[in-house]
């Protein structure tokens, strides 16, 4: 047995969710008049995910990477066509109704609690979730308590701003306790108040409970900064998963210069006419991917002579996430982030 | 490098299900039927102060209206009788049938079904909650279109206290209708059609005085389950009312209720759950 699989061995325990095979797919859809039809779509495409006890596993990836059909799949919204999901060993595909047993999940829309107040909101879920009358209540309080909603505890969901309607969501989500919570973009249009409170919840969470998370994100700044280990997606695969500086160690080699140019790149400059084929190009900006020598000589170039003159501003920086997604490939070449 | 993440080679019994060598983990508790079907009630019935009120006064003042102008119309006696029956249902009919498919089909349309499909509380419980919600809107509303309607064509209010079984029973059918039309029409708009042809329909049928009416007509209006809630009630206003058939009529909505909310259960299950 090789030594990975060793290790495989000694946190086998620890694995909340394991994820072997997963397939989905989209039937293609026939053309109604003037609107074409579309093919047949691979959502998810053989996705094998172990997600460990405590840790906040996220899922990146471009919108349409697959990762709502993945979740929802987690979450027993949706049946794979193959595949298999185990959740603290039970069999979601087998038996979807478990997984309401199990986890809490944070859909992206808020429907079903706009017309509700915030504290009703959160009893109500609490109570859905087996709690009884006063449990519920404590619990509720509890909770608002936590994260500030207290003040806006009245306040039906409707009325409130995006981030902290998505904010009184997340309090309903943690109602129940449960050891795995399934969060789909939960910090959408929060300020960094809010945003913290999120994830000073969570950690409380992991560090009494042990309490698991799987963060849907497309926010990579954050990813960076509050996720254990993330999977690329891309086409519904799963085209890297490790930690985020494990991710970034693989493209270290690498630095991004941004150009920015006052009207348009001065391509009479023959060394910058040479960069235009390699530089990803979006109005006055340019974006190029060196070796850190030769972006070395890119900024001595620009910074001067004529190339100076035409030059705006420009940055030199070391990898993120996003250099780490269309260095391994992805397929939406525009980045990881909503426009 | 592989794109197999945590450290798993095919074969290996973690990669045979994780952590299916320990036992699996306790469940949370499932939310039983009636607590569940409180909390969803009890939900529910709040929206009714930032979301309801002006559309039950519009419930009332239309019914109210039709009234008013059927008065120049209508003589007395049995026609008198099937106008106010008729009006306090429409009222049922508006809340309960338009209104819930209304909201159903936003839910579905909107994801908000995911939301209770992610919590383990049983189909009927948000269906039910949902459905006795509606139907408790119409309360005042009916009793407002009964007790106007009584005082204008000079009618007994003395059996009155017959609303108190006539309201959920056609409460019960048309919300069921209602709620099935909203989960399983595939497009919001759609459910809001359905809606609202069967709120017409209730209304056409139900207050217009059946003995005017051509026979494939009467035919309809047999099919349409608030039509035994209207007959129901406006038999009361007999000198001497027939008690049998009246409870012959609520039987019938009481099985249509069963059954559309059974449907709508069904179709609930089938939208959550794709």
């Amino acid at each position: 047995m090789s030594e990975r699989a060793g290790q495989a061995l000694r946190h086998g325990d620890d694995v909340v969710c394991a994820v072997r095979g997963l397939t989905k797919t989209y039937p293609a859809s026939r053309g109604r008049r003037g609107a074409p039809g579309t093919d047949e779509v691979r959502a998810t495409d053989g996705v094998e995910l172990d997600v460990r006890r405590g840790e906040i596993f996220g899922l990146l990836g471009p919108n349409g990477a697959g990762k709502s059909t993945l979740v929802r799949q987690l979450t027993g919204l949706m049946r794979p066509d193959k595949g298999s999901v185990t959740i603290l060993g039970h069999d979601i595909v087998a038996h979807p109704e478990r997984a309401a047993r199990i986890l809490a999940y944070l859909g992206q829309e808020s429907t079903a609690l706009d017309e509700l107040t915030v504290a009703l909101a959160a009893e109500t879920t609490g109570r859905l979730r087996g709690l009884d009358a006063r449990r519920a209540r404590a619990e509720r309080d509890a909770v608002l308590d936590e994260l500030g909603l207290t003040p806006i505890a009245s306040r039906p969901l409707k009325k409130l701003s995006g981030g902290q309607r998505r904010l009184a969501c997340f309090a309903a989500a943690l109602m129940g306790e449960r050891p795995l919570l399934v969060l789909d973009e939960p910090t959408t249009g929060m300020d960094p108040v809010a945003r913290r409170a999120v994830w000073s919840a969570v950690d409380r969470r992991r560090a009494e409970r042990g309490t698991t998370v799987v963060l849907v994100t497309h926010n990579v700044i954050e990813a960076e900064t509050v996720l254990d280990r993330v999977a690329v997606l891309d086409a519904g695969r799963v085209i890297a998963c490790d930690t985020p500086a494990g991710l970034k160690e693989r493209v270290s080699g690498e630095v991004r210069v941004e150009l920015v140019w006052r009207e348009r790149a001065p391509l009479q400059v023959p060394e910058v006419a040479a960069l235009r084929e390699r530089a990803q190009e979006s109005g006055r900006r340019w974006t190029l991917r060196l070796p850190p020598d030769e972006a070395r000589a890119v900024v001595a170039t620009v910074t001067g002579g004529d190339a100076f003159a035409a030059l705006d501003d420009f940055t030199l920086t070391t990898p993120s996430l996003e250099d780490v997604y269309l260095a391994l490939g992805g397929s939406a070449r525009q980045g990881l982030v909503k426009a | 490098m592989s794109v197999v993440p945590a450290d798993v080679l095919a074969g290996t019994p973690a990669a045979q299900g994780g952590a299916g060598e320990t036992p699996p983990a306790e469940l949370g508790p499932r939310a039983r039927l009636w607590p569940s079907l409180a909390a969803v009630y009890r939900a529910q019935l709040s929206r009714a102060r930032v979301a309801r009120i002006p559309l039950l006064f519009v419930a009332t003042f239309q019914s109210v209206g039709i009234m008013i102008m059927l008065r120049g119309v209508v003589g007395g006696g049995k026609e008198a009788h099937s106008v106010v029956a008729g009006a306090a249902i429409v009222v049922v009919a508006f809340v309960a049938l338009n209104l819930l498919a209304q909201y159903f089909g936003q839910l579905r349309a909107g994801g908000g079904l995911d939301h209770y499909a992610t919590l383990p509380v049983p189909p009927a419980a948000v269906v039910l909650g949902a459905a006795a919600a509606y139907a408790s809107f119409t309360v005042p509303g009916t009793l407002v279109t009964a007790v106007f309607g009584c005082v204008l064509f000079g009618l007994p209010l003395g059996n009155l206290w017959v609303l108190v079984a006539v309201i959920p029973l056609a409460g019960a059918a048309l919300s069921g209708l209602g709620a099935a039309f909203g989960l399983l029409a595939p497009r919001p708009e759609l459910a809001t059609l359905l809606g609202q042809l069967g709120m017409s329909a209730a209304l056409l049928l139900g207050v217009l005085p059946p003995e005017r009416m051509p026979q494939p007509v009467r035919f309809l209006r047999d099919l349409l389950p608030s039509t035994y809630g209207v007959e129901a009630y406006a038999r009361t206003f007999d000198a001497r009312p027939d008690w049998t058939l009246v409870g012959v009529d609520m039987a019938v909505c009481a099985a249509v209720g069963v059954v559309s909310l059974a449907v709508a259960t069904w179709a609930y299950r089938r939208a959550a759950v794709r």
